[in-house]
């Protein structure tokens, strides 16, 4: 099995909090924060590893894991660490994040897609910047390729995959035959989420996502790396978003202790009248 | 001038989710902007029975496609219907659901239109919509403008409320099923398993009881007398559905639901920035955790150190005191 999984570098998202607004309100200013991986794509690449290995030990790579991402030069290194992890090998598309938005990004997917011929694509369901959660969606659209959005877990079936969404409601299951898009979400990462044709069906993964070994991250330096443009894969195309102003939302401050259930209670009665 | 069209969610028995009253909210105050007009458009196996509620919202037209083949939704089959009947209109709208999340982008596709999702605002400025959204987990707003001639958003159900019947009959209009593509015909619905529960619903409660990590294998055990005493609906944090303690469906949080009842109580939850994108537009916070420099206090209006295996049936028990 071939896989692409898109990968987006965001701002440190345990500290979102001190993500400051530039002078100028049309940007932010991530300064003195990470950048990590978006996690929902580190995900998704940690489901690409299991769908294309067989699992046991001896390990074995049973297909292939390209990672891609739209960035600077910098973001080469979010390529770098996927290809550390397990990835067989990267593309870099040259673009300023502020060229940027979800509409371009699945258009130039879609040509890699086209020429790349993955069966799978798999992505992050949402990127924990922008909070978007639209990309997979369109590229499954622009590709007419079916979808399942919001994965728990996936299971090969003989040229398709089935698999559990978590939806309102309740646990929502799909089966694609390939080639598909199936963007992910947390869960995918337990220990009996994923399981390739070849794994065996009482194989436990490690909760998570894998680390790369130390060897691993100097070999990584060797696999193929290469870059392509916005302007070739996505011709002519012009941004259809632009944020006008970013703000904060207004500071929620801390209340009061209440030293017991009791003292909460008239609180809750008397004071904010809830109850 | 194109109006606005909002694409309602029904039940597979025919009968509308209140979410779509919010995205009808969305559509009415963006009218000064799309002609002063919307319409909404229904699509299922019993799409009738639900037009037919939705006939009181003031809507121009309710237009429904009643299909077999759309008794169970999925987006491949859905989209290409929306996508021809919205591709006269202005603005797209359906309320950010699970489904509304897997549908809106893949028909803004279709119609190679821009696309804001999660919006807890929709402003008007002369003809233009401006689309304001959180981002960072809530740490940030963008206002957002789309430059194509068709738009689409989705409308954070917490952030707009439910629209009122006004009155009036809107007609009813059939549209046909557009022929879906080739993807269509490789997606197969297998299952939905629905959670059973009697509480009210999570995204519609007046008062949500969360657990964490922290109750471990009791967690109904402990916050069900306690959801009861208060008409709650239950939540979790994500720690708490990772460990199998709750279901899916039940995480608040910037990736699962977003909730903003009067009342939330946070019961042996962190309050890490995931979890508080999902419920600091509560009206009222209150915190029970035994560690008091727990993040979860700094936006709390009442907090209580505590142990919860304690303090929760101490709660439970007050609370049926006071209420007699
Ligand atoms: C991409 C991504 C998305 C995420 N999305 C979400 C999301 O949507 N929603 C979400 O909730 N999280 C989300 N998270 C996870 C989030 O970062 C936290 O890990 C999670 O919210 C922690 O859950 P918790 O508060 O239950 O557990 P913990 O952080 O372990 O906290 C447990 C708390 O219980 C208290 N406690 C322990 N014992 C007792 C006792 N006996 N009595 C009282 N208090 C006690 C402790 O003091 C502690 O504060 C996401 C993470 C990532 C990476």
């Amino acid at each position: 099995m071939k896989v692409l999984v898109p990968l987006k570098r965001v701002a440190d998202p345990d500290n979102a909090n001190k993500i400051k607004i530039a002078a100028s309100n049309v940007a932010v200013d991530s300064t003195g924060l990470e950048w990590k991986t978006n996690p929902f794509d580190e995900y998704a690449l940690e489901a690409a590893l299991r769908l294309t290995e067989n699992g046991k030990a001896p390990k074995q790579r049973l297909g292939e894991v390209i990672v891609v991402t739209l960035g600077p030069k910098e973001c080469e290194q979010t390529l770098r660490s996927a290809l550390a992890t397990g990835a067989d090998r990267a593309i870099r598309v040259d673009a300023t994040d502020d060229a940027l938005d979800g509409r371009l990004v699945a258009l130039a997917l879609k040509s890699l897609v086209l020429a790349e011929k993955p069966d799978v694509v798999l992505l992050g369901k949402q990127a924990v910047d922008g909070d978007s959660n639209q990309v997979g969606q369109r590229l499954a659209e622009l590709l007419d390729w079916p979808m399942a959005t919001f994965a728990a877990t996936i299971r090969e079936e003989a040229g398709a995959l089935l698999v559990s969404r978590e939806v309102d409601g309740g646990v929502g299951t799909l089966r694609v035959r390939l080639p598909a898009v199936v963007t992910v979400d947390l869960r995918i990462v337990s220990p009996t989420s994923v399981y390739s044709a070849h794994t065996d069906a009482a194989h436990r993964y490690a909760e998570g996502v894998r680390f790369a070994p130390l060897p691993a991250i100097m070999a990584a330096k060797k696999k193929p790396l290469d870059t392509k443009t916005l302007a070739e894969l996505a011709p002519g195309a012009a941004l259809s978003t632009k944020t006008l102003k970013f703000e904060k939302p207004p500071a929620r401050s801390a209340g009061v202790r209440v030293k017991d259930v009791t003292e909460l209670v008239d609180k809750l009665m008397n004071v904010s009248k809830v109850l | 001038m194109p109006h606005a069209l909002v694409v309602a969610e029904i039940t597979e028995d025919g009968k509308v989710k209140k979410a779509t009253l919010a995205a009808i909210t969305f559509a009415q105050k963006a009218l000064p902007a799309v002609g002063g007009a919307f319409s909404i458009l229904v699509l299922g196996g019993a799409a009738r029975s639900a037009a037919a509620e939705l006939t009181s919202f003031g809507a121009q037209k309710v237009l429904v496609c009643e299909d077999p083949t759309l008794a169970h939704y999925t987006a491949e089959h859905y989209a290409p219907t929306v996508a021809e009947v919205g591709k006269s209109f202005a603005l797209l709208v359906a309320t950010a659901t699970s489904q509304g999340k897997d549908l809106m982008p893949r028909v803004a596709a279709r119609l190679d239109a821009g696309f804001a999702g999660d919006c807890s605002d929709v402003l008007v400025e002369g003809t233009a919509l401006r689309y304001k959204r959180p981002m960072y987990a809530g740490n940030v707003f963008g206002t957002v403008e789309l430059t194509t001639p068709v738009q689409v958003a989705t409308a954070r159900q917490s952030e707009f409320d439910a629209a009122a019947p006004s009155g009036g009959s809107s007609p009813v209009e059939a549209v046909a099923k557009v022929a879906p593509g080739a993807a269509a015909a490789r997606v197969d619905y297998v299952s939905l398993e629905a959670v059973k529960s009697e509480r009210p619903e999570l995204t519609e409660a007046r008062v949500v009881v969360s657990g964490g990590r922290a109750i471990k294998e009791q967690f109904f055990q402990v916050l069900e007398p306690l959801a009861q005493a208060l008409g709650a609906a239950i939540g979790a944090s994500r720690a708490a559905v990772d460990a199998g303690y709750a279901p899916g469906d039940y995480q608040v949080g910037q990736t699962g639901k977003i909730v903003a009842p009067e009342l939330y109580v946070a019961i042996g939850i962190s309050g890490a920035i995931q979890h508080i994108a999902g419920m600091k537009s509560s009206k009222v916070i209150v915190a029970i955790n035994k560690d008091a420099d727990a993040p979860i206090f700094q936006i709390a209006d009442y907090g209580l150190v505590a142990d919860l295996f304690q303090a929760v049936p101490a709660l439970t028990a007050e609370l049926k005191k006071r209420k007699g």
